[in-house]
């Protein structure tokens, strides 16, 4: 009886944590418009008046959100487009380029997408005719037969506006720019960055005809903001459907904010980035840990995703390599101890360790050279060494100038991790001079 | 307006009143009164030249407004021998819809404008008249006066010539005052006016025209001259029913015979008329011409066959097949697509009338006319078939064939001289779409056959293929709003209109001299004929564009005004070309209207300007841009410099470029000497400039403070003295000013603080911020690398440097160091915000690093907390 109760209580369980996971793994994948905007409500309202004098009143306008990655710039535009969009009136009468300098990644394919979107005349189905001159003189046209009153406002939206910069003679952003300066059919042009420079990159001829508008967004709030963040990350909305399981959730949440291991996670975490991507990340992989047997998240899972979150990438292929190959990597350390971060080769490499196998070493077998020359080969296969000039087919292996891509931090930190290292090898490694 | 329903109901007799007076040059009898006697009213209407007139038109309740001028009786006008001259009226509704908002304010419901459009139509039948009318002259800026708003009495405050209102010229406003109290007969004006367009060159075409169309109405019944419903006056599109006399029972072996060339003289002006005027008008004079024989009988496709036949030398067999047996099913319009496919001429588009072909349209159309003809007869020459008016373009062609055949070579050296003020005069329809519509393209399509190809009709059809699925004649066009703009609600909103860069100001001021100096060598080469070339240079933002603008307007007004000949203007902007061998294709469309690749345009333009010996207008081109213009072998620059030292090529040009040494600096000796010592640079504005500008543009408007405008203006002019920069702040201040106010009903001024705030906004270095924004790992990052500078001595370390460091201030300060990978995503962080420069990741370990800002910024960013 008792267990198909539990059993019961189970599936109920399984059921509110796959919604639970979905809702929070599209919070936090996907850049969904929040409800919250987080200090940045000064920059969103220039931005919606902006947007809001351009689709009501016709007024042509350019601007650019600065702000480094993962600050917010996209969720802001989207936000803002949103409560656009809302408005009745000027739903209808908008009309939306979303362009990505990623994607179009020059102006003959910018074109012929801004056509597309636009869907004027000379798209038929998907397909875009004539040829990048037509296309040009044809957008110009159009764009240039409206007027403020009358047409239908455009909103030219430019993600990573500063590859559109490199375009030639920045031809795209001149034309939008100088639309957004005449009387034509009034456009926003809305351009982000993550450049600070972004200025600089433009030409002269196109900087005058850009408004100067900047709106930054800098992430410029402090800790408990953070942790507020946090919490109303992973907070259940009202509508879930299982109350209680809501309820119970969200007091488990509320009290994780108050944990104190859990503030120092989150701590370290907001001294290390501000982004709220990499919050996500954070969160994400805690989530992860969520299960039937463990439905709510605790201080736990939280630590060892920060963990996880700070792992030195490389240490952790240190962790996997062969004792030959540690050994190689402490030779090579102390090569670079020695002259000073020249570059080395693989003779030397294995003079150092001939040194040390021959003078000190017990535990560890003297490999043959080819054996040796394999193990360093496969180091430089795992970049944990990288040659200094391109290898040619002709140039004697042993001989070429290599360097350590690990600091002597991250070996000691390896080395002090690594399972079963051989002691004297731990010995050789603190110091170069301990055979003697 | 009831009289008007039932006057088609209604019988109308139209008498001559008083002697004719002979005029022997146009072989009228031209008369001073006319007298209408309307069936069961037993008053007659008496309408004197002079008076202004009710013409019966298109709509009922709003027939057209005219003034008569002249009334005669014309022998070779087949059903209807009274005619008259008037000088039309439009109201606010037959105004373009895309036009009418050039007014700038509400029309009142009786106001109508003076129609100053010489092309337009102005000789109609006598017999469409309605009535009498009265007509009030105003001043413009009087009020309409409430007690005489009756429906019958209209105002006439402005002129209306297709392009703009103005205001009616002071001796028109007197004639029209006089006539308002006696009824004069003074049209000596209009009359010049309407006799000025006539040019010798247009009377054989015409003929040629009028021939066929006697030809086509051969088998086709008579109907009564008196009825009411044919010779409707339709002042801007049905030309063709008073155009074209149909003389009854005319063979078609008759046309070669030359009615008799000097009895034409009347109708000749009028296709005048019809020719120079726009397409509109020309294709609908053919399209009513075809449609007479619509309904005709199968032994009239007997006649027409033999031409077919002949056809097939110039045009595909195929396209005689079609015609010969689907003439006689009429209702096909197989015909008409099957028309396309023939090989007439290259520059035609495909597939061009498919959407008009369709059934439904031809019902929609036979719908939309007036139940009034029942009578079979009136009916036929209304319908408008495609098909038949196809068929019909197919004869006249041949016939037109036909008679160059026979030796009137004169005819075809016409021809495409009227092709050319065609396609120029499609250009200007390019803008007027609202009637024009369908009526284009057969007209293009029936000329083209004839034309040199450099002559061809622009090959795009401009604004009508709506539902067309074909892109090549696709418009550029975005669609327009539901819901017109609101107008500015505030102080603060209008101001910022104004003060957007978009807003042309009435006046340039501050570039006076610059303008003077601009419009007397554009006008000295325009008088004089001859040609030149301009540089223009100035830092961006300094008004050369708008200064070249403003010329170019003036002029354009005084060549109207007839103080200078007129000239057309080009313009083209190097940065709205994809590559500089494009300007020779974008000059050559917007010249002719043709397209063509750029080698090929290049060769056009080369003989255009450089072989043509013809007298034509002088040309203005306006090169924006030009730095872009340049190409290694600077054959570009070469040719545009070239074209203008040629006697014939009656070209000037206006360069405009940023720097001032540029013929210097990127040009060849060759080039440079072309372009000529004829040099003008702009100077960035000063701050006072910069004031007046604002002044000028706020006129009226206490928005600002003046300490406000002052300092706005004394930085711009120590930044960079661009006026661009300048609104820009402005517009944004008054923006702030807004949001701080928080009742928006009293905004206030915008004062010093708002506008030092929107500079500060607009111009201050965000490094500085971001620095302080970072986070704590980033910002021990900073130190580590201002750190290793100062070890190293140098401006440039690599990551493993920069990472010891910082591992080491982490240790001094006991904080958890962090680990290699965070490290390396905090660089590349502050890379992409380029606060560092940095090399690309692959280098890991040893990638460089250099600092963005300067050592001093980071110091104090850093020290700030």
């Amino acid at each position: 009886m008792s267990s198909r109760k539990s059993k019961s209580n189970n599936i109920i369980h399984a059921e509110c944590l796959s919604q639970v996971q979905r809702i929070l793994r599209e919070r936090f994948c996907h850049q969904i418009p929040h409800t919250n905007l987080f200090g940045v409500q000064v920059q969103y309202k220039h931005l919606i008046e902006l947007l809001k004098r351009t689709a009501i009143h016709g007024e042509s306008n350019s601007v650019l959100i600065i702000g480094p990655r993962g600050s917010g710039k996209t969720m802001l535009i989207n936000h803002a487009l949103k409560e656009l969009m809302d408005i009745e009136v000027v739903s209808e009468n908008i009309l939306q380029v979303h362009l990505n300098g990623l994607l179009q990644i020059n102006d003959k394919i910018a074109l012929k997408e801004i056509t597309r979107q636009l869907s004027l005349e000379n798209v038929v189905g998907d397909k875009v005719f004539g040829s990048f001159a037509e296309n040009l003189s044809f957008l110009l046209e159009a764009l240039k037969k409206g007027d403020r009153t009358s047409s239908c406002p455009v909103i030219f939206i430019l993600d990573e506006f500063d590859l559109f910069a490199h375009h030639k003679n920045q031809t795209l952003l001149y034309n939008l720019f100088d639309i957004s300066q005449s009387a034509q059919t009034p456009v926003a042009v809305i351009g982000l960055t993550c450049r600070l420079d972004i200025l600089e990159l433009l030409e002269k001829r196109v900087k005058s005809r850009f408004s100067h508008r900047q709106i930054h967004l800098m992430n410029s709030f402090g800790f408990p903001q953070y942790v507020k963040i946090f919490k109303e990350q992973l907070l259940l909305p009202e509508e879930f459907s299982d109350k209680h399981f809501a309820e119970k959730w969200n007091e488990n949440v509320q009290c994780l904010s108050e944990d104190r291991s859990v503030r120092e996670v989150l701590q370290r975490h907001f001294n290390i980035s501000k982004n709220l991507r990499s919050l996500h990340t954070l969160l994400m992989l805690a989530l992860t840990r969520v299960t039937v047997s463990h439905p709510f998240l605790t201080a736990a899972d939280l630590m060892e995703a920060n963990q996880l979150c700070s792992m030195d990438s490389k240490a952790n292929i240190v962790h996997g390599l062969s004792v030959l190959e540690i050994c190689l990597i402490i030779a090579m350390k102390h090569l670079n101890d020695i002259y000073e971060e020249e570059p080395f080769n693989f003779q030397m490499v294995y003079n150092e360790f001939q040194k040390f196998v021959q003078r000190k070493a017990h535990s560890v077998y003297n490999f043959e050279k080819p054996v040796v020359m394999k193990a360093f080969e496969h180091l430089q296969q795992l970049e944990l060494i990288k040659p200094l000039e391109r290898t040619s087919a002709n140039s004697q292996r042993e001989y070429q100038l290599m360097k350590l891509l690990l600091d002597n931090t991250q070996i000691m930190n390896a080395l002090q991790k690594y399972p079963n290292c051989p002691t004297d090898v731990r010995q050789w490694a603190t110091s170069s001079l301990s055979w003697l | 307006m009831a009289p008007y329903h039932t006057r088609q109901k209604i019988r109308q007799t139209y008498s001559w009143v008083g002697r004719p007076l002979l005029d022997r040059k146009l072989h009228h009898r031209m008369y001073t009164e006319i007298c209408v006697k309307i069936e069961g009213c037993s008053t007659p209407m008496h309408i004197q030249v002079g008076q202004f007139v009710l013409i019966e038109g298109d709509d009922d309740e709003n027939p057209y407004v005219a003034k008569l001028i002249e009334l005669f009786e014309d022998d070779f006008e087949l059903h209807s021998k009274k005619r008259a001259r008037v000088q039309w009226f439009v109201r606010f509704s037959e105004v373009p819809a895309h036009k009418q908002r050039l007014l700038g304010r509400k029309p009142d419901a009786q106001e109508i404008f003076w129609y100053d459009y010489p092309a337009c139509d102005s000789n109609i039948s006598a017999e469409t008249i309605i009535g009498p009318v009265q007509v009030v002259a105003l001043a413009p800026d009087e009020v309409i006066p409430v007690d005489l708003k009756n429906e019958k009495i209209f105002f006439v405050k402005l002129s209306w010539n297709e392009k703009k209102f103005r205001p009616l010229s002071p001796e028109l406003f007197a004639e029209l005052e006089k006539l308002q109290e006696s009824s004069p007969k003074c049209q000596k004006s209009v009359e010049a006016m309407t006799k000025n367009i006539e040019s010798p060159a247009w009377t054989t075409t015409e003929q040629v025209v009028k021939r066929i169309e006697s030809s086509h109405s051969a088998s086709k019944s008579r109907q009564t001259p008196t009825h009411p419903v044919v010779p409707t006056a339709r002042k801007r599109l049905e030309l063709g029913s008073l155009g074209f006399p149909r003389t009854p029972n005319t063979k078609i072996s008759q046309p070669t015979s030359r009615a008799s060339l000097d009895s034409s003289g009347r109708t000749k002006r009028k296709v005048n008329f019809s020719e120079t005027t726009s397409q509109t008008k020309r294709s609908h004079l053919y399209r009513s011409e075809m449609s007479s024989p619509a309904l005709k009988t199968p032994e009239k496709t007997g006649k027409v066959q033999p031409f077919c036949a002949k056809d097939d030398k110039k045009v595909s067999p195929k396209c005689c097949m079609i015609l010969r047996t689907r003439v006689p099913a009429l209702k096909t319009t197989q015909i008409n697509e099957e028309r396309t496919l023939t090989p007439v001429k290259g520059g035609q588009r495909p597939s061009v009338p498919s959407v008009v072909l369709k059934p439904e349209n031809i019902k929609k159309r036979e719908a939309k006319e007036p139940e009034t003809q029942n009578q079979a007869t009136t009916t036929s020459h209304r319908i408008r078939r495609r098909s038949s008016l196809l068929t019909l373009n197919r004869i006249r062609q041949q016939l037109r064939v036909l008679e160059n055949n026979k030796s009137d070579q004169e005819e075809e050296e016409f021809l495409p001289t009227a092709e050319v003020s065609d396609s120029s005069s499609e250009e200007e329809e390019a803008s007027t779409p609202a009637l024009s519509r369908r009526n284009t393209r057969c007209m293009s399509r029936n000329l083209q056959p004839f034309l040199k190809p450099s002559m061809q009709t622009p090959s795009k059809t401009p604004k009508k293929m709506a539902k067309s699925r074909t892109p090549r004649c696709a418009t550029p066009q975005i669609r327009s709003r539901n819901l017109a703009a609101p107008e500015p609600a505030s102080m603060l909103e209008e101001a910022r209109l104004r003060l957007h860069v978009s807003a042309v100001p009435e006046s340039l001021p501050c570039r006076e001299q610059e303008f003077q100096d601009i419009y007397s060598f554009v006008e000295s080469k325009l008088l004089d004929r001859t040609g030149g070339c301009m540089y223009i240079s100035g830092v961006p933002g300094t008004g050369k564009t708008a200064t070249v603008h403003e010329v170019i307007r003036c002029l354009q007004q005084a060549a109207q005004a007839n103080d200078v000949p007129p000239f057309q203007y080009i313009e083209v902007n190097g940065m709205k070309l994809t590559e500089p061998h494009q300007v020779y294709v974008q000059i050559l469309q917007k010249l002719t209207g043709q397209k063509a690749t750029a080698n090929h345009a290049a060769k056009l333009l080369a003989k255009r300007f450089c072989a043509s010996a013809s007298p034509q207008e002088t040309t203005v081109l306006l090169v924006d841009e030009l730095d872009l213009l340049w190409t290694h072998k600077q054959d570009v620059m070469y040719n545009l410099f070239d074209w203008p030292t040629h006697k014939e090529a009656q070209l000037v040009v206006l360069t405009i470029a940023n720097t001032m040494d540029l013929p210097e600096r990127i040009m060849m000796n060759r080039v440079s000497s072309r372009l000529g010592l004829t040099r003008m640079s702009f100077q960035p504005y000063t701050h006072s400039q910069l004031q007046q500008i604002l002044g000028s543009r706020l006129k009226h408007l206490k928005a600002f403070e003046d300490d406000a405008i002052q300092l706005v203006a004394r930085k711009v002019a120590a930044l960079s003295g661009d006026a661009r920069r300048c609104l820009d702040i402005c517009r944004r201040a008054t923006e702030i000013c807004e949001f701080s106010h928080q009742k928006p009903d009293s905004p206030g001024l915008v004062t010093v603080a708002h506008l030092m705030e929107a500079i500060d906004e607009m111009f201050s270095s965000s490094y500085i911020t971001a620095i302080k924004n970072s986070s704590v790992l980033e910002q021990g990052f900073l130190r580590a690398i201002l750190a290793e500078f100062h070890r190293s001595g140098l401006e440039e370390a690599t990551l493993q440097q920069i990472y010891s460091q910082h591992v080491a201030l982490c240790m001094m300060e006991g904080l958890p160091y962090p680990t290699m990978s965070e490290t390396m995503a905090v660089c590349s962080r502050l890379g992409s915000c380029r606060l560092l420069l940095v090399e690309p990741s692959r280098n890991d370990l040893l990638l460089r690093v250099r600092l963005n800002v300067s050592q001093d910024d980071v110091l104090y960013a850093l020290k700030e907390e």
